[in-house]
């Protein structure tokens, strides 16, 4: 049996180190989208006991590295890390989704600056604060971005579109850089 | 022009899809008959002040909201999940 | 000339920059307008329409005639204002509108046509006859008139665009501005402070006042660094905000790097999409000239700019000054000139009883400018007084017909300024743009000290509606006098006195639009062009007004005013669409076997945002229908593959699922078994096809529904739409997983054999029937297989998740490959469809109906669903409609080509006799010839019948039959075998 490789989206586009700020991919693990069928608060105390996760609120991503769970537009939570137990399927429709997404993290005291450059959403320090979760465009792309950490950010875009993610990216960056 | 979405708050227009008047929302029987019909995928009021729209927060979380906007200065007074209106019955 | 001891620039830093090929020098701080003063270069350019020669005349972004091209080729940035541009070293500045040169222009002639070129000209004379419009006249008139000149290249500098966000944004940082934005940022409000200038301090600078125990520039510098300091404050230099919008929006153009050498990587210019919870316009005002006789000459400008350009540049723009005005703040103009030693000649002011007291100079009360003598450069001036007319020698005229307040920016969502008697100016009025406060001299407030008064009560506003107190900020003192002023808008006399000197629009084209009967203002604006220039009259529009007011026997307020829309100042197309061109312009979409097909030389084609391979030539291929050919062979004969992970895949899952699908679909899904799919058809409510698929049933709860590639975003809407708008009741979920999975159409006779190799376990017809789907383990993952076929051949489609997606696709080719076949690409797709009769966005293309394509059957009867009441219209099942067919050539010529028209055999090819017209076509290499897919009027009735068709595009004619829409295997024997 021949073994199929794995590749992931952004395989030979990163990292990127432009003047202050980094751009990596991140490994998320698995990634799965939850979306209640039913009884809203059962789904809630299943994730808590599964995976010490409650859902999130709109526009807030619980958790931290490795396990977390993001807010992901109405009535859709992104599970990422952790392979979801299978309890959760009695209250949801879960979905694999760690193939859809391209996952990069924006690093640097830059961050925000640059992220100025293509997201129409107010990201400034005081008003995106660590565990904030929005869903809006990046530049022309729909995008998932979270706050992770005081200057980084994680970014999700769809898979197919990693290069022009990157392409964008690049161009802020580098303009965000060159004003000093 | 901004749009409060009730989930994501003020947002950008761009992040919108825009469909048309509310009506969408109060589909006619399939037997309600021809002028039903003709009114609720053709006809629609072209007011000077409020009307009641139907929008796609499509580039953000996906809820569809209908927004009261005045045609004449563009103010919007109130916008709420789709989804909750019908539930309600409007 | 340079006055010493005077000014705000840097004497140790000197500056060397061209103008119009020639060598000047100035200083760091210097604008090109204030240098090429400094250096007595008073002409800077010529008018738009005459031609005549012009000086500069503001010191500011309205400066309606020193405008000039910096740079040289594809950099060449045309219509730039002298009086904005900084100098710097290698500067390269050229006048405009002027050939061979600026000092002999020989379009000048125009001015001597003068009186035949006025108001309405173009109007008048260029009417007849009508094709020479396009041909001679435009081209003449659009070479003679104009400004400056477009490269015609590609633009190469870096533009940016970006988002802001704040509590407040103060416009202008003049003293209004500063106390605002002071006030407010003392109170902790997160704020922004836009000033188009490279120095805050707005008129400041260019005053010689005192604010507290300092000069006002200090006073400015030291309220700037405090700000600076702040960390909830944005200082914006050399921003001008150009329109507010609705919701708080604001646009803004920052010029980044115009004042410097490029500079790799920094963008030229970046246009700001700003947010203000609450805005304070502070935009100050600005001064107007007097309209009389050759008010136009170089030397002739506004008494505020040319104390600007003494106390701030330390240039005096003439050696004999002469001052001319219908108020006290013109008098400041002589005061500091003769303090700083210049010359003044006179003093005119146009007011009888007012007093001139201790001056060092000549004044004249009751007299007015009539007349200017000198052609390229002023020379003397005529006043008249009540004893008679008299020339006086002079190289500048600082005169002030008043000062405008700048309410531009609260005309932009529709409102409309006040007339304010008193000062015999538009104010803006409260709320004109919600969340907006106008203060300042903005709101016709012009002392110093009532300036910064207002700045601070505007931010106490600002902040009450923000929900923050203010804390006590005291306000220095200043100067407070008061603002006296006689209206004086044109002095009566011969000749051309002119109001719009960008649009060369004189006092006399005005009285002319009035006598012609265009005595709305609007209508005067269009007849003359008055204010229609890249300044939007902010020097000109209030006194041609009062001409207009004058000359119909109205007031002004009666007049009224034409409408300031955005952008304050001009905005380069390439800032406002900053980063759309090239790679910018729209995302791609790449599958996971991109790479491997560029690599197999197949050119890519744009399918949406998505890029799928055309074909995949091989060596000895000199066109592409060889290739073609050969691929729709792999399929017919042996097997092909072909990545359609383009479509789009949505995950369907709830108690309700199988409810949602047998209403958003025609036909019924719920009767659909686990493991099976079938094709679905979707219609808008309107009754005509929205978009077409197969859905497969994974579980009792569970569906994948597959759309087009094209319509993949529509539809998910549309399922929200359902969902969401009109059965929220219902418990059904949706997840797109376009993204999760790469899938590959194995197609083909030898499929089965292909993917036995491949698959935990084998299958055969029995465990995998035609329709059939369901989990399968390839090559060790867990993937999903589907029998389905959009080539009419026994085929397969297998799924895995997308990581494995190109590793998926090279082992299929090479397992392909061994057995016969290979990849193919969009051509081949098209080929192997069309012989089969399947329809695409080609046929289902917004205007046809079930019925049209032959699939009224599946409008089930047994329920509703979206669109079916409407699609049982009669007009949209009548018989005569166009119906789908097919189109085989049976004339001498054997092309068809999509997008030709049908008419009946020996009917004239003309609209009124279209009985059709070509979707799709194709060579057939099965059958030797091509094939087609169309629509004709009863065209199901119509088989057999030769009819003609004609491509008046491509000029192309044949006779085509109308056969059955599926050429290959009506029978379906194949894809089931």
């Amino acid at each position: 049996m021949v073994e199929l490789t794995a590749k992931t989206p952004c395989d030979g586009l990163l990292p990127l180190s432009i003047g202050e700020a980094q751009l990596t991919e991140v490994a998320a693990g698995v990634l799965t989208s939850l979306t209640p069928l039913g009884d809203a608060a059962a789904l809630g105390a299943a994730l808590e006991k599964a995976h010490g996760l409650g859902w999130p609120a709109p526009l807030r991503a619980r958790g931290k590295e490795g396990a977390r769970c993001i807010w992901f537009g109405r009535d859709t939570a992104l599970l990422m890390g952790p392979a979801p137990d299978p309890a959760l399927g009695r209250h949801a429709a879960v979905v694999d989704q760690s193939d859809a997404w391209a996952v990069v993290q924006l690093k640097g005291p830059g961050a925000v600056a640059v992220l100025a450059r293509l997201v129409p959403v107010d990201l400034r320090d005081g008003t995106f604060k660590r565990g904030h979760t929005s869903r809006t465009q990046l530049y022309h792309m729909s995008a998932s971005i979270t706050k992770t950490g005081a200057d980084s950010f994680m970014i999700l875009v769809f898979r197919s579109m990693a290069a022009t993610l990157v392409h964008d990216m690049k161009t802020a960056m580098e303009a965000v850089a060159a004003r000093g | 022009m901004r749009i409060d979405c009730p989930l994501c708050g003020s947002r950008d227009m761009r992040e919108f899809y825009y469909q048309g008047a509310a009506v969408a929302l109060a589909r006619p029987a399939p037997d309600a008959g021809e002028a039903a019909w003709d009114d609720y995928v053709h006809l629609r009021d072209n007011p000077a002040g409020q009307t009641r729209e139907l929008w796609h927060h499509e580039a953000g979380c996906s809820a569809w909201l209908v927004v009261t906007r005045d045609t004449v200065s563009h103010e919007i007074s109130k916008v709420a999940l789709a989804a909750d209106v019908k539930e309600a019955g409007a | 000339m340079r006055i010493a001891g005077k000014g705000l620039i840097d004497r140790a830093r000197p500056v060397t920059f061209r103008f119009d090929g020639r060598s000047y020098d100035g200083f760091e701080g210097d604008t090109v307008a204030s240098a090429l003063l400094a250096n007595d270069q008073k002409l800077m350019g010529r008018s738009f329409k005459y031609h005549r020669p012009r000086g500069v005349l503001t010191a500011g972004s309205e400066e309606p005639n020193a405008l000039i091209t910096v740079g040289r080729g594809a950099q060449a940035d045309p219509n730039l204002r002298a009086t904005v541009q900084e100098i710097y070293d290698g500067l390269e500045v050229r006048s405009q509108n002027a050939w061979p040169s600026l000092d002999f222009d020989v379009m000048a002639v125009n001015d001597l046509a003068a009186p035949f070129l006025g108001a309405g000209f173009y109007y008048k004379t260029f009417m007849w006859p009508a094709k020479f419009w396009e041909a001679v006249y435009e081209p003449i008139i659009r070479r003679a008139a104009g400004l400056g000149a477009l490269s015609g290249k590609h633009d190469p500098d870096r533009y940016e665009r970006a988002y802001a966000f704040c509590d407040l944004l103060v416009i202008g940082a003049g003293p209004t501005g500063l106390m605002a934005a002071l006030t407010a940022a003392r109170a902790g409000a997160d704020v922004i402070l836009a000033d188009e200038d490279a120095r805050m301090g707005g008129r400041l600078n260019a005053e010689t006042g005192v604010i507290g125990d300092q000069p006002g520039h200090a006073w400015a510098m030291g309220i700037v660094a405090e700000l600076s300091a702040m960390p909830n404050v944005r200082l914006m230099t050399r921003t001008t905000v150009t329109g507010a919008y609705d919701g708080g929006m604001y646009g803004a153009l920052e010029r980044v790097n115009h004042h410097a050498a490029r500079r790799e990587g920094v963008p030229l210019e970046t246009f700001w999409r700003i947010h203000a919870r609450r805005s304070i316009l502070a935009a100050g005002a600005l001064e107007r000239p007097v309209a009389f006789q050759n008010n136009d000459r170089p030397g002739v400008m506004t008494a505020g700019a040319v104390r600007a350009y003494l106390n701030r540049w330390g240039v005096s723009p003439g050696k004999h000054v002469t001052v001319f005005g219908n108020n006290d703040d013109a008098h400041r103009t002589a005061r500091d000139l003769a303090a700083a030693g210049v010359h003044v000649a006179a003093l005119i002011d146009s007011r009888a009883d007012v007093l001139v007291e201790g001056a060092e100079f000549p004044f004249y009360t009751g007299a007015q400018v009539c007349n200017a003598a000198g052609r390229k450069e002023l020379e003397a001036i005529t006043i008249r007084t009540a004893s008679g007319e008299q020339a006086i020698q002079t190289d500048c005229l600082a005169m002030s017909g008043g000062w405008n307040p700048t309410v531009h920016l609260t005309c932009h969502m529709n409102g409309r300024p006040r007339w304010d008697a008193a000062i015999q100016a538009f104010v803006p009025v409260p709320d004109a743009v919600p969340g907006m406060i106008a203060a300042g001299a903005c709101n016709g407030v012009f002392s110093t000290h009532a300036c910064l008064k207002a700045g601070v009560d505007a931010a106490g506003e600002a902040l009450s509606a923000l929900g923050k107190k203010a804390g006590s900020v005291d306000v220095p003192r200043a100067e407070d006098g008061a603002y006296a002023m006689e209206p004086l808008w044109a002095v009566a006399g011969k000749g051309r006195a002119w109001l719009d000197f960008q649009n060369d629009v004189s006092v006399k084209d005005v009285k002319q639009a009035a006598v012609e009967n265009f005595r709305s203002v609007e209508h005067m604006k269009r007849y003359t062009t008055q204010g229609m220039a890249t300044d939007q009259g902010k020097n000109s529009n209030v006194a041609a007004l009062a001409v207009l007011a004058d000359a119909t026997g109205r007031g002004i307020p009666e007049t009224g005013t034409t409408t300031f829309r955005p952008p304050y100042v001009p905005v380069a197309i390439a800032a406002m669409g900053a980063g759309a061109q090239g790679k910018g312009f729209a995302p791609q979409r790449f599958t996971t076997s991109h790479r491997a097909s560029v690599a197999m030389g197949a050119p890519m084609i744009e399918a949406g945002l998505w890029y799928r391979p055309s074909y995949f030539p091989k060596a000895g291929e000199t066109n592409w229908r060889q290739s073609c050919d050969r691929e729709v062979g792999y399929v017919r004969k042996a097997v092909g593959v072909c990545d359609v992970s383009t479509l789009g895949k949505i995950d369907i899952q709830g108690p309700d699922a199988a409810k949602l699908l047998d209403f958003v679909y025609t036909n019924m899904f719920s009767t659909l078994p686990v493991g099976r799919v079938r094709y679905g058809l979707m219609l808008r409510e309107d009754g005509h096809v929205m978009d077409d698929g197969t859905t497969a049933r994974l579980g009792e709860t569970h569906y994948v529904m597959t759309t087009t590639t094209a319509a993949a975003g529509q539809v998910m809407r549309h399922l929200d739409f359902v969902s969401q708008c009109l059965h929220p009741e219902w418990q059904v979920a949706f997840t797109s997983v376009t993204e999760q999975w790469a899938q590959f159409a194995v197609a083909g006779p030898k499929s089965r054999e292909l993917l036995n190799g491949l698959l935990g376990a084998e299958i055969d017809g029995e465990s995998w029937p035609f329709m059939a789907c369901g989990p399968v383990e390839v090559s060790g993952v867990q993937g999903r297989l589907f029998r389905i076929s959009f080539s009419g051949e026994h085929a397969y489609e297998v799924a895995v998740p997308a990581r494995f997606g190109a590793s998926l696709f090279d082992l299929l080719v090479k397992r392909a490959e061994a057995l016969g076949g290979g990849a193919y690409g969009m051509e081949a797709l098209n080929v192997l469809r069309i012989e089969k009769g399947f329809i695409t966005h080609s046929e289902i293309h917004g205007r046809t109906t079930a019925f049209d394509i032959g699939m009224g059957r599946m409008v089930s009867a047994k329920k509703d669903c979206i669109g079916k009441t409407m699609a049982a219209r009669p007009g949209l099942v009548e018989e005569a409609r166009e119906q789908l067919v097919g189109l085989k050539p049976v004339g001498a010529v054997r092309q068809i080509s999509a997008g030709a028209h049908l008419f009946d055999a020996g009917a004239e090819a003309v609209r009124e006799n279209d009985q059709g017209y070509v979707t799709s076509v194709g060579f057939s290499p099965d059958l030797g010839h091509m094939v087609g897919l169309g629509f004709v009027r009863r065209g199901m009735a119509r088989e057999g019948e030769v009819i003609r068709m004609v491509d008046h595009l491509r000029g192309l004619e044949a006779d085509v039959e109308i056969c059955h829409p599926v050429f290959l295997d009506r029978e379906g024997e194949r894809v089931r075998g």
